[in-house]
């Protein structure tokens, strides 16, 4: 679900909520050492996690509208890519993605 | 599932446009094949003129290069010319053998420029105006030779004669007719093109048959031609004769398939031949016994074509309404429609022969049907949309010839010419784009429409108050390319084909209650729409279907989800309600607690006579709003946002009115009403007006006998005055007059369109005859306002006693 790579021992998987916390097509925001992180959770159930920063001026992403697998930014409308934090062309840049998992309702980020 | 076999014929303009349009809507339905005659990929034949006056270089126009074939698995064969079509077999055959097989066949084979039957015609240096190895012979001779004679005297052969004297060759363009480009201008705007290019060096002879073009004898072999002779024995030199005397569509293929053809390869309105697996598009079509030479069109049979391709099966081409835009760098041209008129038409011309503009509209019923623009274009996109959309204009009539000036008027150095401007000068303020950047992604991107010039620079994409300028250069850009989309048929987004009228009736019409049920009712093609279409639909569903329809906070812009207005930092500004700009001592001190307890930043008045507090943290605005205890005053929303006022009688001198508390009775009147974007109004206590109440949706105005109202005024981007509607006598005719209007707007006019844009599509006197003429019609949509606005909740006071709790707060972990 999540473009990031790591070795099996790296990954630490931290509980942040139930699915049921995000509303469909919405988001929560999760405070970390990271800073804010935006967890998603689309009309397929799919849940992703983006920092909280658009690539172009730092808007909040998870203040957004989500739709498909992308949110648009409410700033200026930049459309992100849930899966990956690449902005869609022709606009350019990536938001910084986190390791998602799903399990028995739950949903942990590799935060580490 | 095996894919099926889509082989088109002919890689231009027109073709490629529908192999793009499909694989947008349908990338996996078909293996497509691609032959093209010349060795090139598809290139911007349009800007042909511009590389033949040096202005661009081939790579500039290159559309779609080698690579953008193989990137969408498109196979290519260039420099094959398919000579057979097997109906039966079902396959394609080219020059060199190579076979393809089709299950769909798109023929666009386009045109072949006509040769003048005379003489000599076939000698060395005699060519026609059409693709890239014609630029280059003309580039070459001018190089080579001297004296050009270009005979026809219409757009193509006047940017032909243009390139060769800018390249350096004496050029005299040979034209039959009495005046210059005869099907686009009128005699007066003839007159003035010939002037300014006499100017520029080229001489012209018009009412002239070519009866003969001369050569050397080159031992019986025929050699270059020296000179043209015409029908009265006159004769001038020549190295270089170029044809542009029309095109012809070209049908070879398509008659030898037997397939019907009648000057084009005939098509029905989804762009099928009398043989439905065979489809055809661009200058090789006749449809409806017209066949186009000009790109705009071709690009709409490119859209009918691809949907119909895709199977979806809801796109017909019509016909179109052509306009035309001459690319000769200091020439400003545009026309389009029917300018000559005839007895039933009207006329209202402008003409001033010594600053160089001429500008001619013609009418029919009250509506244009034509215009010619000779040295000032400004207005073309607007005269077209007018043109296309049938709009009545009588209202309009009287300024109609000096223009929508729809420019705005903040932003861009309070330019409104595009062709005056620098590279380096702004166009759009709101995002920093220069006019040199704009050209440069247009040619660079291959740009032809407005959302795509939004999409790669961000100008116009914001406030859209340079929108005008960026047309215009658009147009002189890429020329008749360029075609003002027609207002009337925009779809919502592009989730779908369907209009904002459409999804409203179809949701009134089926009584739809949900998001989900619009999207599968009218076929959505995406799963849950974008951040376009959901808000404009939760808005169409709530406001035709109030206390039914359920609304969806996701479908929501953020400010209408959190109730307060997003910052750029993230953080949120809250503005409490206050009635009419009214306040007390409590409310203030309520105010100044709250600012001291949440630390909140920022305190400032806006122009709506309140008290914004900036800089608040979301998880603190439940809070906010307990301890402020006062109602929302939705500066947030499309919805109601305030009704400023002004003194009015109870103290001052001059007042006539008491418009605090007219202000105040509309403001609890219409409060917690969403509608299609913000609704500002204002009531002055006398005409002095100092509550601005002529830049306002709804202004009011109080005289000695009773009160003025005024609609759909706006104070934003575009300054509007607003419109005088009527004068009533009552405090409740007031509140009726003003809440019926209101509810007509928003009832019927598309999501985000401020009361000024509705009532300019609509006309005043619609308004008028559904308000003012019509006492039943007025009472009931008073009565359906009050219906939508009864038992809604104040949001805030919600909020603040734990509704929607986790929208505002945070996941710790």
């Amino acid at each position: 679900m999540s473009a990031v790579i790591k070795p099996a021992a790296a990954v630490k998987w931290t509980r942040v909520c139930a699915i049921e916390d995000i509303p469909q097509l919405g988001a929560r925001v999760v405070k970390s050492a990271h800073g804010n992180i935006a967890v998603f959770r689309n009309a397929e159930d799919e849940v992703f996690a983006l920092l909280d920063k658009c690539p172009h001026k730092r808007g909040p992403l998870s203040q957004g509208i989500v739709f498909g697998r992308k949110v648009a930014c409410p700033l200026h409308n930049w459309n992100i890519g849930l899966d990956d934090g690449n902005a869609v062309a022709p606009d350019q840049g990536c938001a910084r993605c986190f390791p998602v998992n799903l399990d028995g309702g739950m949903v942990f980020l590799d935060l580490s | 599932m095996k894919k099926m076999k889509l082989v088109m014929v002919g890689n231009g303009m027109a073709g490629v446009r529908a192999i793009e349009e499909l694989i947008k809507i349908a990338p996996d339905l078909y293996d497509i094949t691609v032959f093209g005659a010349e060795p090139h990929a598809n290139y911007n034949r349009i800007l042909l003129s511009p590389v033949l006056a040096g202005e661009m270089t081939l790579q500039d126009i290159m559309l779609n290069d080698v690579d953008w074939y193989a990137a969408n698995n498109i196979t290519l064969h260039l420099n094959k010319k398919i000579v057979k079509v097997d109906r039966v077999a079902r396959k394609v055959i080219a020059a060199d053998g190579t076979e393809a097989d089709y299950d769909r066949l798109l023929l666009a084979t386009g045109s072949n420029p006509f040769m003048l039957p005379v003489p000599g015609a076939k000698l060395d240096g005699v060519i026609t105006y059409r693709d890239i190895q014609d630029t280059n012979a003309m580039i070459e001779a001018a190089g080579k030779y001297r004296n050009a004679v270009v005979i026809g005297g219409g757009l193509l052969g006047l940017e032909a004669a243009n390139g060769l004297k800018l390249r350096g060759m004496n050029v005299t363009v040979v034209h039959l007719m009495e005046w210059l480009m005869e099907r686009q201008l009128d005699r007066t705007a003839a007159g003035m093109l010939q002037k300014t290019l006499e100017a520029k060096g080229l001489a012209f002879k018009l009412k002239t048959q070519t009866a003969e073009i001369v050569g050397s004898e080159d031992g019986g072999k025929a050699g270059r031609v020296t000179a043209v002779r015409f029908k009265d024995g006159a004769e001038i030199p020549a190295d270089l004769v170029v044809m542009a005397v029309g095109i012809r569509p070209n049908t070879d293929l398509a008659e030898a398939a037997g397939l019907y053809c009648n000057r084009g390869i005939v098509v029905n309105d989804t762009m099928q031949t009398y043989d439905p697996r065979v489809y055809a598009v661009g200058e090789c079509v006749a449809h409806r016994g017209l066949a186009y030479g000009l790109v705009a069109p071709l690009f709409d049979m490119a859209k009918v074509c691809a949907n119909h391709l895709a199977n979806f099966g809801i796109g017909r081409y019509q016909g179109s309404t052509l306009s035309t835009k001459l690319k000769v760098t200091g020439v400003d041209l545009f026309s389009a429609g029917d300018f000559t008129g005839g007895a039933d038409t009207e006329e209202i011309l402008f003409n001033d022969a010594v600053g160089g503009v001429y500008k001619k509209l013609v009418l029919r019923d009250n509506r244009l049907i034509g215009c010619v623009l000779y040295g000032d274009t400004v207005e073309g996109a607007w005269y077209f949309q007018l043109l296309r959309d049938k709009q009545d204009v009588h209202e309009i009539r009287d300024h109609l010839m000096f223009g929508q000036s729809h420019l705005g008027n903040s932003g861009h150095l309070g330019q409104n010419k595009a062709a005056a401007m620098s590279d380096e000068m702004e166009v759009c303020g709101c995002n920093g784009v220069c006019k040199g950047s704009i050209v440069k992604a247009i040619k660079e991107q291959g740009l032809f429409t407005l959302d795509d010039v939004r999409k790669h620079t961000k100008a116009s994409s914001s406030c859209g108050s340079c929108t005008g300028l960026v047309e215009q250069i658009l147009s002189s850009t890429v020329g008749g390319a360029y075609q003002p989309a027609e207002a009337k048929n925009k779809p919502v987004c592009a989730c779908t084909a369907h209009t904002h009228e459409e999804v409203r009736r179809v949701i009134r019409e089926q009584h739809l209650l949900t998001i989900a049920d619009v999207m599968r009712f009218m076929e959505w093609t995406t799963p849950n729409g974008c951040a376009t279409c959901r808000p404009a639909l939760n808005y169409y569903l709530l406001s035709s279907w109030p206390h039914e329809a359920k609304d969806d906070p996701q479908s929501r812009f953020i400010n209408e989800r959190a109730h307060a207005n997003i910052q750029k930092d993230g953080t949120y500004s809250v503005i409490p309600r206050m009635w009419g700009g009214s306040t007390s001592a409590a409310e203030l001190r309520r105010i100044a607690d709250v600012v001291d307890k949440y630390k909140i930043p920022t305190v400032k008045v806006t122009g709506g006579q309140r008290i914004d507090l900036l800089g608040v943290k979301k998880d603190d605005l439940p809070r906010v709003w307990r301890d402020l205890d006062m109602p929302s005053g939705h500066a947030y929303a499309k919805a109601l946002r305030t009704v400023k006022t002004c003194v009015g009688s109870e103290w001052c001198r001059f007042g006539v009115q008491d418009s605090t508390n007219m202000g105040i009775d509309l403001e609890k009147d219409l409060w917690r009403m969403y509608a299609p974007h913000k609704v500002k109004l204002a009531v002055s206590g006398c005409p002095r007006n100092c509550a601005e109440a002529t830049i306002k949706d709804v202004g009011v105005i109080g005289v000695e006998s009773g009160w003025e109202i005024y609609v759909a005024g706006n104070g934003g981007i575009k300054a509007e005055v607003a419109q005088f509607l009527c004068k009533v006598k009552t405090r409740d005719e007031v509140l009726e007059y003003a809440g019926a209007f209101l509810q007509l707007y928003r009832e019927e006019a598309r999501y985000l369109d401020r009361t000024v844009h509705y009532v300019a599509r609509v006309g005043l006197d619609y308004i008028k005859s559904n308000i003012v003429d019509d006492a039943e019609k007025r009472k009931a949509l008073y009565a359906r306002l009050h219906f939508a606005l009864q038992g809604e909740p104040d949001p805030w006071r919600e909020r603040a006693a734990g509704a929607e709790a986790r929208e505002f707060e945070l996941l710790e972990v």
